[in-house]
């Protein structure tokens, strides 16, 4: 294979940096998209109704049972054939992320509901508020904000995630890597420096979810 | 009476062939037509890797053999509907492309995909626009010849291809002791070839043509063997859309009745050296129908 | 859009043995790996709580590296780059010589990968008991390697097996990734039926439901030996 070669790399610039942009995005995009439902799965689950909680509990141990490689497998064939039209490579895997995080997030932003004392909701009944009204209001909030370094720590995961869109060559940077090593029989270089990218991302992060969580203590 | 039914089938049938093209504009637009005129912008599955047919460029745009014929095609299309479409293109690879194709994703498959029977039951095929079979490829030091001489070597095999079943069969006929390393696309396959992993690779001969050229060290490498299986390529459109199929028939069959296939066939295949077969070239007077 | 149902098509010999193999192929990686994680896991996780400051560093750096690349790519070095990396006739061995090449480096890729993750749980493990008590062993005239060995070791991996269970369900779903290295584990025969029979839905289903018993019998198995585990009066958490 010879030297290392910071000629490919830097000739491939632009080409790798789109391939980022799209797992930022996907990662983006997934990480409201698996908040939102998973909060919806966290409130069903605490619901205190029967079938729904059910529901929602047997949706979130089926996810969390299989890989996320098969969850992609099945809905790049269900999307197109549950809507009916065409509607890209990209869509079907943002869905596939969202569905397979919320069961991730949903467990998160349980426990962060049951950190919400009861006193609070009680005390929010008191006044006349509504269901909704109290979970928008009283509880979400504090939730969120005592699971604020998990979510993140979750967003990291999910970055790394994203890099399984390979096995459906959508354009992410792993993808991207991969053409780039193949096209230009650099696999050293190339895996390298791929690794060097998502290593330097999720380390920032991991440090910025650690200063948080100091933050938080004090 | 059977006779009788059939005739007038056939009248009815010639009667609506000749009526259709004029009027088509006229008409209701179904399935695919309707769908690309409603979003204005017609989605075309193409390869990465498949070189000279279909494989993005030093720029990761789509080109070859393929997309060119697509695109007289697309221009058949806009003619048609009497409208601009945008064209959107979608990677397809084996595994994934009857599947993308069936429900809906894409429109026209333009890579390097080889009209069977069993696919038939799922998608639809435009006239064959190219004729090749599987053979193998491997280093021209590595003293294999023949399939006979895979015994106790290793062969990358692309999943999901027609070629992979060809050479998994000629491997059980002759009871060969064979290492099938699966690889995802041609790419992948030559990667393992290049890198010792394997000893060879199989896919459609002019596709090995296609991947020595594109090789760092095109001289090391060899085609050798017989066709292990019959392979006609065409453009795959969807299943019950004959309005849709019509209009790439049209399209094929004016490049190949007005002898621009020729331009384009030379456009792509002599730079790698190889020259039409007389097979193809029947395949060619019989695709350009009369208007 | 119409589906033709064909359920059959999963009992069908062929389709049933490679359901079969990919599930053989499933369990040997996910085991193997497991081995790995657990050993190197546990010397890591140690390791990170050792007084020793270079010890520490390495350990601390080993789970930062492992934790923060996606084991997709950690996959793809270990099974094309690092065997370019060696010299020619140790590469050479990697890829051919070796057996079963993408089932080695698929265990090793899984293995390294979920160590930094099993060491993680066992520092915490570790953290958590009292330091009074290994305060009291050192009093004693322990040494460190003794205090580890009788005192912080017992007490730690009893604690940690409820959140390893999570970890061993981990390396199942992850072994997945082994079908990007040409290696014909379940998803990658689930995937395969689908393009043979064009029974995609049947074929999904299917692996689908093998990743829930397996899941299953993970979470009864280490149940089990949660129960024997357990110290008793230990942690009330469950009591």
């Amino acid at each position: 294979m010879g030297d290392f070669d910071f000629a490919v790399i830097v000739n491939n610039l632009p080409f790798l940096w789109q391939g980022l942009q799209l797992s930022l995005l996907l990662t983006f995009l997934a990480v409201l998209g698996g908040i939102a439902l998973g909060t919806l799965l966290a409130l069903a689950r605490l619901s205190g109704i029967k079938p729904l909680a059910l529901a929602a509990a047997a949706y979130v141990n089926l996810i969390r049972s299989v890989p996320l490689i098969l969850v992609i497998f099945w809905f790049y064939f269900l999307v197109p054939l549950a809507v009916g039209r065409p509607i890209g490579g990209f869509y079907s895997a943002l869905i596939a992320f969202v569905m397979f995080e919320a069961a991730y997030y949903s467990e998160i932003m349980r426990a962060g509901i049951q950190s919400v004392k009861k006193g609070q909701v009680y005390a929010g009944q008191a006044t006349g508020l509504g269901y909704w009204q109290i979970q928008r209001y009283i509880v979400l909030p504090q939730a969120f904000r005592n699971m604020i370094p998990i979510l993140v720590t979750q967003g990291i995961i999910l970055f790394q995630d994203t890099s399984l869109v390979f096995v459906v060559s959508l354009r992410d940077l792993m993808t991207v890597s991969s053409i780039v090593a193949r096209t230009e029989g650099r696999l050293v270089e190339m895996y390298l420096f791929a690794a060097l990218v998502y290593f330097v991302i999720c380390f920032a992060g991991s440090l910025f979810v650690r200063r948080l969580q100091v933050r938080m203590a004090t | 009476m059977n006779f009788s039914v059939t005739r007038r089938l056939l009248a009815v049938a010639a009667f609506a062939m000749c009526i259709a093209p004029a009027n088509l504009s006229a008409q209701e637009l179904t399935g695919t037509l309707a769908k690309i005129s409603e979003s204005g912008e017609i989605v075309i599955g193409h390869r990465e890797s498949s070189v000279p047919f279909s494989y993005l460029n030093e720029s990761q745009q789509p080109e070859g053999y393929s997309i060119d014929l697509c695109m007289k095609i697309v221009d058949e299309v806009k003619r048609t509907l009497g409208k601009d479409v945008s064209i959107r293109y979608v990677p397809v690879n084996p595994k994934t492309r009857i599947a993308l194709m069936a429900n809906g994703t894409i429109d026209l498959e333009c890579g390097s995909t080889t009209n069977n029977l069993t696919r038939q039951q799922q998608v639809e095929y435009l006239p064959t626009t190219f004729v090749t079979g599987t053979k193998i490829l491997t280093r021209k030091d590595s003293g294999i010849n023949s399939v006979m001489d895979l015994n106790g070597k290793a062969i990358a095999l692309a999943q999901g291809t027609t070629n992979e079943r060809a050479i998994k069969a000629a491997i059980e006929a002759n009871s060969l002791d064979v290492k099938i390393l699966p690889v995802r696309d041609h790419a992948e396959g030559m990667l393992s070839l290049e890198t010792s992993r394997v000893d060879a690779y199989s896919t459609d001969h002019i596709l090995l043509f296609g991947l020595i050229a594109k090789s760092k060290t095109p001289d090391d490498f060899a085609v050798v063997g017989d066709f292990l299986s019959f392979d006609p390529y065409a453009i795959m459109v969807r299943r019950d859309d004959s309005a849709f199929e019509l209009v790439g028939k049209i399209a094929l069959a004016n490049v190949f009745r007005s002898g621009e296939i020729d331009k384009i066939y030379a456009k792509w295949f002599d730079p790698l050296g190889v020259p039409a077969d007389p097979l193809l070239q029947a395949a060619f007077k019989l695709g350009a129908l009369p208007e | 859009m119409n589906y033709n149902w064909n359920w059959s098509v999963l009992f069908e010999p062929e389709y049933f043995g490679w359901l079969m193999s990919g599930l053989g192929w499933t369990v040997s990686v996910a085991l193997c790996a497991w081995v790995i994680a657990l050993v190197v896991g546990s010397f890591v996780g140690v390791g990170r709580t050792l007084p020793n400051k270079v010890v520490s560093t390495l350990c601390t750096s080993y789970v930062e590296l492992f934790r923060n690349v996606p084991l997709l790519v950690q996959m793809f070095i270990w099974y094309f780059a690092v065997p370019e990396m060696l010299p020619e006739q140790a590469g050479f061995w990697m890829k051919r010589e070796m057996p079963q090449p993408e089932f080695v480096t698929a265990v090793v890729a899984l293995g390294l990968y979920t160590a930094s993750r099993v060491a993680e749980q066992v520092r915490a493990g570790i953290e958590t008991v009292p330091k009074g008590l290994s305060a009291a062993a050192t009093a004693q005239g322990m040494s460190v390697a003794q205090v580890y060995r009788h005192v912080l070791l017992p007490i730690s991996f009893r604690l940690i097996v409820p959140p390893m269970t999570s970890e061993f369900l981990t390396v199942f779903k992850n072994s997945s990734l082994a079908l990007t290295i040409g290696l014909l584990e379940l998803t990658a025969q689930s995937q395969q039926i689908a393009e043979y029979t064009f029974q995609s839905f049947e074929a999904y289903t299917a692996a689908t439901v093998i990743y829930v018993l397996i899941a299953l019998t993970a979470t009864v198995a280490m149940a089990v030996l949660e129960r024997y585990a357990r110290i008793p009066g230990y942690v009330g958490k469950e009591g």
